[in-house]
């Protein structure tokens, strides 16, 4: 992606890249001088100005031949740190810059300096740190900057979680916190011994010369586990389900849509852009396999929560796996990793799942506040008292679901091809899987919430409608996402787009809502309200002995989360992670 | 070259001996002191690679010493947010352990009745 | 053997010594007395490796402030040690001991096999030394090549103080930060306090100053004035300000605030961002490493101090 020959001077367009992380870090000095009273109104004024400087980045990008460069301090690598976007950055900047003004529009209601002088100034200052610190992930180009932004990253998510300040939500905190730091540490670790192998920091310089020894690949595979934590890839999820359940909404939408997926980004500029050549197919097949226990863990105990937030974390969880599977179909003839349609498709996930995740945990909030609970079971009637809550979590869940023409939808279609081409059927097969097991808890949700209610209910408060419309928009763009011209950005041929509509691309999407019900009715445990009807018990006798099991073994799936989220459990993962990455890339090499 | 092995070898326990402590030590503020001690670790290995970068009359190479720098401030207001954090949750009477509790299990009945 | 090596050999076992009693005392007290005297004697080390700039940082920072701090939490936690010792079972200590020994083992490998000769940087910054008048490369790094990544960090300071605030109850917002001490004022703590501080402000300010061409600068002098500002609130002399305090707030964004404005200046009418001109690179540079000391020095006595503890007197 970074065409090595212009990547070490500054381009005309350059300065926007600096601007993008500039004008945000202002927005915290100021917001933060001011104090409580304007602090709201500073980052809303921070908010056009990011996304303008988004939209003109994303103008820039393909004007500049796919790349724009601006050295700081007009200093050049390696003594200098370079910023660098090339079309990958380009589409991520303008995502997180749509989810934060979203994020933004809706939480103007819930973050009142008059009202709430504490949690207001605490959560619009880092709203703007998280924005500052994923730009600057996203335009870096020097590891060690990654690290001081990802450390930046850390520390505008960490406090979002415990702004309500209960014991459950500082302890969910704190876990994230001591978690996020052991994986930063390890990524510097790692970063300290490339510098010492090759003197410079630069993603570029240093791509040029990486060669596979020993030391080099040690590196590389305690960067990758430091990154793993932070991204909170199956097994390492200990700190996930519970920080991004606790936080108020908006937060809620920004660690889920957003903060997790810096660190992945970082990944993924290690792996295809600083070492293409070193992981190979082994430690790609091995990222996948995680992300597979992800799917598998993440989506059955999301379809036995009770509570409804804890669901959509938990499928934040499976979904994150989701992201790994394009690894193994990256990787090319010869074992290097391309950046070609499998990155693209994944990189298309990534923003799939960031509007879509963050208009969900925006949806349940608003459920959340106007019935006083979130309780699964008890939201039958929803529907007809929320109907744009429950449209926007509709229109989110099919945008995950990958109901054309979503931008997931897509992606899967571009892996499925690419699975195909490199004959290997068994990510296909985990494509499919992860397909129902999505449609699965989204209809789970759906299937409660359009239920009709026994007692009628009542919401204890009425939220403005800016609010839900503000998140069905999000949830909508993710379901078009398909639908927007990616070739000046990602390497994808739009010849895939008529497929998806075609009878055999609908015939896949038959399937997976099928499959998907089946899972659903299999492993909640829940009662649905329409149970009690003739039809429904008739059906119940034949699926009664296979419930059965399917029960037994959400119980084992549960207990060996629940084991996994033992702070020894993760930590010893995350050490044998490094030995077998760092063993399965010596083997290749 | 030998005070580069030597403290090489030394940072490399001081690593492995805080990641110990990090999986081990139920309690938070070891786990903090661990992270600590990894940290060091991590710096003092930037110092050896810089010690061997001696070069132009400079006895450590100036760019990781600077990053080394960086780091300890960083590593200093995580120490300092953890500690706040911890503290609060004392105030608060939480649970002083980083174990994570399930969250509550679904109870009820497979067969819906 | 040289007596060099012998020297160095010692030096890190004591040192190794010290982490292991850190991490296998059972008493947590104990373990924080082990490694503010760990991060001490590492700082040593440091010297020994010939970057007193880090060294000086070490000391003050990793050890001082920071031993500071963590001696302060394991004193208030004390009382909740015994309720939640609830310690992992051998199986897991073992995989985790072997493990870790893996690790570790796989880290000392990787370091054995650095390139002969070593990549360095130092030619280079020492080379472009002109562009900024300073003769201490480690500031030249810090507040030219890679000012960014110092900037950004002081924004991490930033946040810091941020998510400390975010912990205080509704009823202390905007009130003071940590317990008020009250120390006997004819006891040896208000004495030190009342004859330290001229003291350490000079060095703090000296260290500052000296920064620009031998080993110093903003980190070290801040760290010097943050502690002499915390032996005061200590011994009861001063209270903590109220984290509403408008200047107060102005001094902790002074640093980030005019480090990123110069950095502006020369976007709009310099080479690039974060770029000196040559003539006044120098004063642009010391100005800047001013107003991150009061920056530096303020935020960290107030990581230090707590979440806001109690609210705004009336």
């Amino acid at each position: 992606m970074l065409p090595p020959a212009s990547a070490l001077a500054t381009t005309t367009s350059g300065f926007l890249l600096v601007l993008s992380i500039a004008i945000p870090v202002a927005g915290i000095l100021l917001a933060f001088t001011l104090g409580d009273r304007y602090v709201r109104q500073v980052a809303l004024a921070v908010v056009p100005l990011g996304l303008a400087i988004a939209g003109a980045i994303l103008l820039a990008v393909p004007q500049g031949g796919g790349l724009i460069v601006y050295l700081l301090g007009a200093w050049s690598p390696p003594l200098g740190v370079a910023l660098r976007a090339d079309g990958l950055s380009a589409v991520m900047l303008a995502t997180t810059a749509i989810v934060i003004c979203v994020v933004a529009v809706f939480a103007t209601t819930d973050f009142r300096p008059a009202s709430d002088a504490r949690t207001s100034f605490a959560f619009w200052i880092l709203l703007l740190a998280v924005w500052a610190a994923l730009n600057m992930i996203f335009v870096g180009g020097d590891l060690f900057t990654l690290y001081v932004a990802l450390e930046l990253l850390t520390f505008a998510a960490v406090p979002l979680v415990s702004l309500d300040g209960r014991a459950e939500t500082l302890q969910a905190a704190l876990r994230y916190l001591v978690f996020a730091l052991l994986g930063s540490v390890l990524y510097l670790l790692g970063a300290a011994l490339l510098y010492g192998f090759y003197g410079t920091l630069d993603m570029v310089l240093m791509s040029r010369v990486v060669s596979a020894q020993p030391g080099v690949l040690i590196a590389v595979a305690l960067m990758t586990i430091g990154l793993l934590a932070k991204t909170a890839l199956f097994p390492l999820h200990l700190w996930l389900p519970s920080a991004h359940a606790g936080a108020p909404a908006a937060a809620s939408a920004i660690l889920s849509g957003l903060v997790v997926k810096g660190s992945f980004f970082i990944l993924l500029r290690l792996w295809f852009d600083v070492i293409p050549g070193l992981p190979s197919f082994a430690a790609a097949q091995f990222l996948a396999a995680l992300g597979t226990g992800a799917i598998v863990i993440g989506s059955v105990v999301a379809l036995r929560q009770e509570r409804l937030k804890l669901l959509v974390a938990y499928s934040t969880l499976a979904q994150i796996g989701y992201l790994f599977l394009m690894f193994p179909l990256a990787v090319n003839a010869v074992g290097q990793l391309e950046t070609g349609q499998a990155l693209a498709a994944g990189l298309l996930q990534t923003i799939s799942h960031a509007t879509a995740k963050a208009a969900m945990f925006l949806a349940v909030g608003s459920i959340y506040t106007e019935l006083g609970h979130d309780r699964i079971t008890g939201l039958g009637g929803a529907a007809r008292v929320l109907p744009l809550s429950v449209l926007t979590f509709a229109v989110g869940g099919l945008a995950l679901m990958g109901v054309q023409p979503s931008g997931a939808a897509f992606a899967k279609e571009l892996l499925l091809q690419e699975a195909m081409r490199t004959g290997q059927w068994w990510w296909a097969a985990v494509l499919h899987a992860g397909g129902m097991f999505t449609t699965a808890y989204v209809l789970l949700v759906l299937a409660f919430a359009l239920a009709p209610s026994d007692q009628p209910i009542a919401p204890i408060q009425t939220a403005l409608p800016r609010r839900d419309l503000a998140a069905l928009a999000l949830a909508t763009c993710s379901l078009l996402l398909g639908l927007v011209p990616w070739e000046p950005y990602l390497p994808i041929s739009h010849d895939v787009m008529p497929k998806l509509f075609s009878r055999d691309g609908l015939a896949k999407l038959l399937l997976s809502v099928l499959g998907g019900a089946t899972l659903a009715i299999l492993l909640n445990p829940w009662r649905h309200p329409l149970a009690a009807s003739s039809g429904w018990k008739a059906m119940g006798k034949v699926l009664e002995p296979l419930r059965r099991i399917c029960f037994r073994f959400g119980d084992l799936v549960d207990k060996a989360d629940s084991i996994l989220r033992q702070w020894a459990a993760a930590g010893i993962s995350l050490l044998l992670l490094g030995l077998a990455l760092a063993v399965l890339m010596f083997a290749a090499n | 070259m030998s005070g580069v092995t030597v403290f090489g070898s030394f940072a490399a326990a001081a690593i492995g001996l805080g990641l110990y402590g990090l999986i081990t030590n139920p309690r938070p503020l070891r786990k903090i002191i661990a992270f600590n001690l990894v940290g060091s670790g991590v710096f003092l290995l930037f110092g050896i690679v810089g010690r061997r970068g001696t070069a132009a009359g400079v006895g450590n190479d100036p760019v990781p010493q600077a990053l080394v720098i960086t780091g300890i401030v960083v590593a200093f207001s995580a120490t300092a947010l953890a500690i706040a954090l911890l503290l609060r949750l004392f105030q608060t009477g939480g649970p002083l352990t980083l174990g994570s509790r399930a969250p509550p299990g679904p109870r009820s009945d497979p067969s819906g009745d | 053997m040289s007596t060099a090596t012998v020297f160095e050999i010692a030096l890190a076992a004591v040192v190794l010594g010290l982490a292991i009693w850190t991490i296998a005392v059972p008493d947590t007290y104990s373990a924080t007395v082990g490694f503010v005297a760990y991060g001490l004697l590492v700082a040593l080390i440091w010297v020994r490796l010939d970057a007193v700039d880090v060294a000086l940082t070490e000391a003050a920072i990793g050890g001082g402030l920071g031993g500071v701090m963590l001696l302060g939490a394991a004193a208030r936690l004390r009382g909740s040690e015994v309720a939640t010792a609830g310690r992992c079972s051998p199986t897991v200590r073992l995989s985790a001991a072997i493990l870790s020994a893996s690790t570790a083992a796989m880290l000392a490998f990787a370091i054995l096999l650095l390139p002969n000769p070593p990549p360095t940087l130092a030619p280079a910054a020492v080379s472009n030394a002109g562009a900024t008048g300073m003769a201490n490369p480690v500031t030249n790094v810090l507040m030219a090549f890679r000012g960014m990544d110092t900037m950004l960090e002081k924004v991490v300071l930033l946040l810091a103080i941020v998510g400390v605030w975010s912990l205080a109850a509704d009823r202390n917002w905007g009130g003071r930060q940590g317990p008020r001490h009250e120390a006997d004022p004819k006891g040896v703590l208000a004495f030190l306090a009342r004859l330290l501080p001229p003291a350490g402000i000079v060095v703090g300010i000296y260290m500052l100053w000296t920064g620009a061409d031998h080993p110093g600068g903003a980190f070290q002098g801040g760290a010097v004035l943050a502690s002499m500002w915390l032996l005061v609130i200590m011994a009861g002399l001063a209270d903590t300000p109220p984290v509403s305090s408008p200047r107060l707030r102005l001094v902790l964004v002074a640093g980030p605030g005019l480090f990123l404005a110069v950095g502006f200046g020369g976007l709009c009418f310099g080479a690039a961002f974060l770029a000196y001109p040559v003539a006044i690179a120098k004063p642009l540079i010391l100005g800047i490493e001013v107003a991150m000391t009061l920056t530096i020095a303020a935020t960290l006595a107030l990581l230090l101090a707590g979440a806001p503890e109690r609210s705004v007197e009336p």
